[in-house]
């Protein structure tokens, strides 16, 4: 028997609004218990697929399944077996916690002792003891959103869908949150997350790169990290690093660059370049320079596979 | 089913019960409204300033002058014997109307023969002018003898006699006509504000991914709304009844059950609005003028249906406002039974099944 069987599969999916192309022939699968990271800019098409997911918008091409039901042809069945965060506030502002948990229990058919308990359930997760009275608007943001994925969670779906569920609240919360998904993955529960935050999209255990439309890349962060291949990153340490940067991009071997802050990253052919480079600085006045090869971070690779795929 | 209707329901209420002004506004507003409108739209003439103007001066004369100041619908402020003044007490706006008695009025008619009274009536304003008209016509019907002299008939008249609203009293008329056109208003707007309230929070989202289906959303969010709806137009009819003595002549029952249709169908067009509107703002506007224009100009409220151009008539059966009034006068004003009005309440059922089934469909696909 496969110990983690397939969860959600989209195969060549698309959705066209009009002329433009939002979602691209994306394929992709994630198994039972995953965390599974979706990366990209805003536009990049990943709240279009997440709501094509789940069953809120119909594909123009291609198909998806969640649990075995066709997105297309049983949206309802869909529906029944997830849950869904959307990235824009999902609480009722003028209700209490306790009201939300109950109308968000009863739209997915809960009642009684059921309900109850998991809305208990929901308070401890939250952390929201002894805030079941209080209104939604006069909660802090973090407990707000624990509360969120809470009511996304009382009808115990196998997989829930978090689009960009930690935007605007502060880093000590969202961690809190990432802490409470890695339970949630630990239990059994699928959990299918876009974000834009590449320390959250590193903690997920697979990731995939969106951009414009399309899926640039889907691997482990491990994996992804080694999209360079021959090529290695460096990190130059030099004055005036924004005017350097120009400097550094028209030497022949050098296939990317990026300011970050102070230092620029620079991917080279290979390791050999570095003095070249080291000696085109200094030729440039940006003396004295330091160059130092490290290990690509997510954002590297994010940056090296749309600058492929922009050249391609 | 029964839960998830439930839920949203619960939800509903309780969204009214934290925001109480609104739920005040909906409850009291229309019997509120329905007091304003009531006294400022009577279309009852009073204190008309007349003139009379008697070359007569013999006792029928002055009979027949008496008799237009008694009634009560004139007041007299100029009176003389030269038919040349009338016009230009006309002209100075000094007086409205003016009774003017021919000399050899009372002889003429000892002898039995016709004889006219002149009745000179500013028509500015046409539609006070046609009621004063007809004040006059029945003094003066009053006031002409039917004689028999020597077997032969005198001047034949007709006495008109009005049924249901004797005096002609305007708000027994249009009370009715303002409740339905309030109710219509509140019921629209509210519902459409609740739905699109829902998209502007980005909570519509959530919901749609649960398995909450349309039909669900939509009765378990309009029921609140119907409840309220429902005690505002008791209120309505309570405040007619007690302030401007609208008479109770029907079942209430009957009363009951086509205010019941014609919220279904308010209820129907506020939630079909919500899905073209995606700002409460719009929704509001879109419910007020869909629903104020209408009920004020095509629905009988006011011009009657009769009188309008065949086009016009025609729009009128799509306008529900129409056939509550139609019902609502039969049964409050007449005591009219179910075999009168069967037809006003049918074109009701038909648009409330109609706009229901268009908001559901609209609510699947479009929020």
């Amino acid at each position: 028997m496969n110990p983690s069987p397939t969860v959600v599969i989209a195969e060549d999916l698309s959705r066209a609004f009009g002329d433009f192309v939002a979602v691209d022939r994306v394929s992709f699968q994630v198994h039972r218990g995953e965390v599974f990271g979706f990366l990209g800019s805003n536009g990049a098409g990943k709240t279009t697929t997440i709501r094509m997911l789940c069953g809120l918008l119909s594909p123009s091409g291609g198909r998806a399944a969640v649990m075995g039901q066709d997105v297309a042809a049983h949206p309802m069945a869909v529906k029944r077996h997830i849950g869904y965060m959307s990235q824009r506030f999902s609480l009722y502002r003028d209700l209490t916690v306790r009201e939300n948990l109950r109308f968000w229990g009863g739209a997915y058919g809960l009642r009684g002792r059921p309900l109850a308990e998991r809305e208990a359930w929901a308070v401890e997760i939250g952390g929201l003891d002894g805030l079941e009275d209080s209104l939604v608007r006069h909660l802090p943001g973090g407990f707000a959103q624990r509360l969120a994925l809470g009511c996304a969670l009382l009808h115990r779906p196998p997989v829930v869908f978090l689009d960009e569920p930690t935007g605007g609240v502060d880093p000590e919360a969202r961690r809190r949150f990432w802490d409470l998904i890695e339970g949630l993955s630990g239990g059994g529960t699928t959990v299918f997350v876009t974000t834009h935050y590449m320390d959250e999209a590193e903690r997920c255990h697979r990731v995939a790169l969106m951009h414009a439309g399309r899926l640039l890349a889907m691997d482990s962060i491990a994996g992804l990290r080694g999209v360079f291949g021959k090529a290695v990153l460096v990190e130059i340490h030099c004055p005036m690093a924004p005017q350097a940067l120009a400097t550094i991009a028209r030497i022949p071997g050098v296939t990317e660059t990026a300011l970050f802050g102070e230092r620029v990253h620079a991917v080279l052919e290979h390791s050999e370049l570095q003095e070249r480079v080291r000696k085109e600085l200094a030729a440039a006045g940006f003396a004295p320079a330091e160059l130092e090869c490290i290990p690509p971070s997510l954002e590297d690779v994010f940056i090296h596979v749309i600058g492929e795929a922009d050249r391609t | 089913m029964i839960r998830r209707i439930a839920a949203m329901a619960v939800k509903e209420f309780l969204h009214l019960k934290r925001d109480r002004r609104t739920t005040f506004l909906l409850l009291g507003m229309p019997a509120v409204l329905l007091v304003f409108y009531g006294f400022a739209l009577s279309f009852d003439v009073e204190h008309v300033r007349l003139a009379i103007v008697d070359q007569d001066n013999s006792r029928q004369s002055r009979e027949a002058a008496n008799a237009f100041v008694r009634c009560g619908f004139f007041d007299l402020v100029w009176q003389g014997d030269n038919a040349r003044d009338v016009e230009r007490l006309l002209d100075a706006g000094r007086v409205q109307a003016a009774l003017v008695i021919p000399p050899r009025y009372g002889a003429t008619l000892a002898q039995g023969r016709e004889v006219s009274l002149q009745f000179v009536l500013d028509g500015a304003d046409a539609r006070m002018a046609t009621t004063v008209l007809g004040y006059a016509r029945q003094i003066a019907a009053s006031v002409t003898p039917v004689t028999y002299a020597g077997g032969r008939m005198g001047p034949v008249v007709a006495v008109p006699r009005v049924w249901y609203n004797p005096n002609l009293s305007s708000p027994i008329f249009l009370v009715p006509g303002l409740v339905a056109f309030i109710m219509a208003i509140s019921a629209v707007v509210a519902t459409a504000l609740a739905v699109v309230r829902e998209k502007e929070r980005g909570t519509m989202e959530a919901l749609r991914a649960t398995p909450l289906r349309a039909i669900e959303l939509l009765v378990g969010k309009t029921i609140p709304y119907f409840l309220i709806g429902f005690a505002a137009a008791a209120g309505c009819l309570v405040t007619a009844w007690a302030v401007f003595d609208m008479p109770m002549q029907g079942s209430i029952i009957w009363l009951a059950v086509v205010t019941v249709l014609f919220l279904a169908g308010s209820l129907g067009w506020g939630v079909f609005l919500s899905t073209v509107a995606d700002t409460q703002q719009m929704a509001f506007q879109l419910g007020l003028l869909s629903s104020m224009l209408p009920n004020m100009l095509l629905s009988g409220f006011i011009f009657p249906i009769s009188s309008m151009p065949p086009v016009l008539r025609l729009i009128t059966h799509i306008v529900p406002a129409r056939y509550f009034l139609a019902a609502l006068r039969e049964i409050v004003l007449k005591g009219a039974g179910m075999t009168v009005w069967w037809p006003d309440a049918l074109g009701l059922v038909v648009f409330a099944a109609v706009v229901l089934l268009l908001a559901a469909g609209r609510i699947v696909r479009s929020l």
